[in-house]
């Protein structure tokens, strides 16, 4: 699939077009069909919740950005690491694996309330739970990602008595970065939604934390504004994880 | 024997060479008595169907496998073997990797073998020219037909300047068209490199165009059936194959594998 520069360029004009599409669509919604405020806030009115009360914008969006980049790059770091060992350690990997499959299906939400009680609440539980579910897709797609060599390669290496570490170096592991990559970018969506279910049932801060506030005042527009910094978090993620993809991995060898 | 007295050392000498391979059960004979001498520098082709054990043979030489009986000896005083280096090999497929430009695929034995990389960058793009690649080193595998490919495959055989070079079935999975012209250029990259090359194939009409000599292996069970010189003149052109003593040769193999 080759893309020339103009449509590229075609493209994300398009997407911007479609987003303020959206926005605007949101307006005349709401101020034709006379919407209630408390119910659905204007663009505007939206925006202009983050100069109105004390809510300490700021503050909670560092609070839930933290948790979220935090948790994910412990996750990113930990799920290939122990892909790594699986890759390894066959015996490591026939053990462990069964068990990750299982405790994959688990939802990771409903360990929210126990991450609480473990680790008290704040920002570390939040933290540990987006990990634990932007653990899974990583180091299942690693793991993945790692076993697929093609075991001629490995007889071409072999033949000139390459090394193991070379195998690994040179072919294993830069084959596994499309796969690698595949699972970061579903993590980094799951990351988002952990830290926030993390601030729901327990925490002081953070803009899930502030939407419970502003919850019992109706304040609608408040709870938009932080709906809106939360994707925007995801979004600055999944960009840098795109943009690291796109200067690591060759166009053709992604997985989409 | 094939070899008069006073030919040269042979390169390759395989005597009484057998495999098995252990299964659940049942063992299964891979290769068995494989006896035949390679003069440095010649163009051998093993052919024969599927499960003969031509492509285990492969591997005993590239010394991937080790053999139960019989002797393997490569290498001889005028030509000395290093079997950590001298084994360059091409597969079906390219296996090129995807993620490297054409001339760092070509590099890759260079890197596992640590060579100066300066020469070997030179070396390559030399390989290259000769394969008919000039001008792609920067591209990606992806924007290479697979002949092309295969062809840069073969370039990355030889960057290490190997004494040995091991295909199996290189061509097999190209249309015929593109076979015959690799079938062609082979030969010329074999005569420009002075390389010994063992070819394994189950294309009758390959094996005999390309070989100096021809070693049939017949399957269930594996036995090395037959193996003979091919006493037909160099360069060769597709068009030798209208040639009556090229259908002697063929003909020769279709009867050892029950095919006429």
């Amino acid at each position: 699939m080759k893309t020339d520069k103009g449509g590229e360029a075609r493209r994300f004009g398009l997407a911007v077009l479609m987003h303020l599409l959206l926005v605007a669509a949101w307006h005349f919604f709401v101020v034709l069909g006379e919407v209630p405020s408390f119910v659905m806030p204007t663009p505007v009115d939206t925006v202009k919740a983050l100069f109105a009360g004390d809510y300490r914008w700021g503050e909670n969006l560092l609070t839930t950005a933290g948790e979220i980049f935090g948790g994910y790059a412990l996750a990113v770091v930990i799920g290939i690491g122990s892909a790594l060992i699986f890759s390894w350690s066959r015996l490591t990997e026939e053990v462990v694996m069964p068990l990750l499959v299982s405790l994959n299906m688990i939802p990771k939400v409903a360990l929210g309330p126990l991450i609480i009680v473990w680790f008290s609440y704040g920002f570390l539980p939040n933290t540990v739970i987006a990990f634990s579910i932007a653990y899974f897709p990583i180091v299942l797609t690693t793991a993945r990602g790692l076993r697929e060599v093609e075991p001629e390669l490995i007889d071409l290496v072999r033949s000139i008595r390459g090394s193991r570490w070379q195998i690994f170096t040179k072919i294993q592991f830069p084959g596994a970065l499309p796969y690698i990559f595949s699972g970061m970018k579903v993590a980094a969506v799951l990351a988002v939604a952990g830290a926030i279910v993390g601030e729901f049932l327990g925490s002081e801060r953070g803009l899930g934390y502030l939407m419970l506030q502003v919850q019992v005042t109706l304040d609608t527009a408040a709870m938009f504004m932080a709906v809106i910094l939360i994707t925007m978090i995801g979004v600055v993620l999944y960009g840098l994880v795109l943009a690291l993809e796109r200067a690591m991995v060759v166009r053709d060898a992604r997985v989409s | 024997m094939l070899v008069s007295p006073d030919a040269p050392a042979p390169f390759i000498r395989l005597q009484g060479v057998s495999k098995v391979y252990r299964g659940r059960g049942q063992d299964f004979l891979a290769v068995s008595d494989a006896t035949f001498d390679v003069a440095p520098g010649s163009l051998v082709s093993l052919v024969g169907p599927s499960g003969c054990g031509k492509s285990t043979l492969l591997k005993i030489l590239a010394g991937l496998h080790g053999h139960d009986d019989g002797q393997v000896t490569i290498g001889s005083p005028q030509h000395p073997f290093d079997p950590g280096r001298d084994v360059g090999m091409v597969f079906q497929a390219p296996l090129l990797l995807k993620w490297r430009r054409i001339l760092e695929n070509v590099l890759l034995p260079a890197e596992i073998l640590g060579l100066p990389m300066a020469a070997a960058r030179e070396r390559a793009r030399a390989l290259l020219a000769m394969v008919g690649l000039a001008g792609f080193e920067d591209k990606y595998p992806y924007e290479l037909s697979g002949g092309m490919q295969q062809r840069a495959s073969i370039a990355r055989a030889l960057v290490h300047d190997p004494k040995l070079l091991l295909m199996d079935e290189p061509f097999g999975a190209l249309d015929a068209l593109t076979r015959d012209r690799m079938n062609i250029e082979l030969l010329r990259i074999w005569q420009e490199s002075g390389k010994t090359i063992i070819f394994v194939t189950h294309g009758v009409q390959e094996a005999v165009l390309l070989g100096t000599q021809v070693v049939v292996l017949t399957a269930g069970p594996a036995r090395m059936a037959d193996h003979f010189n091919v006493d037909l003149p160099h360069p060769r052109r597709l068009a030798l194959r209208n040639d009556p003593k090229f259908g002697e040769y063929t003909q020769r193999i279709y009867h050892l594998l029950g095919l006429d």
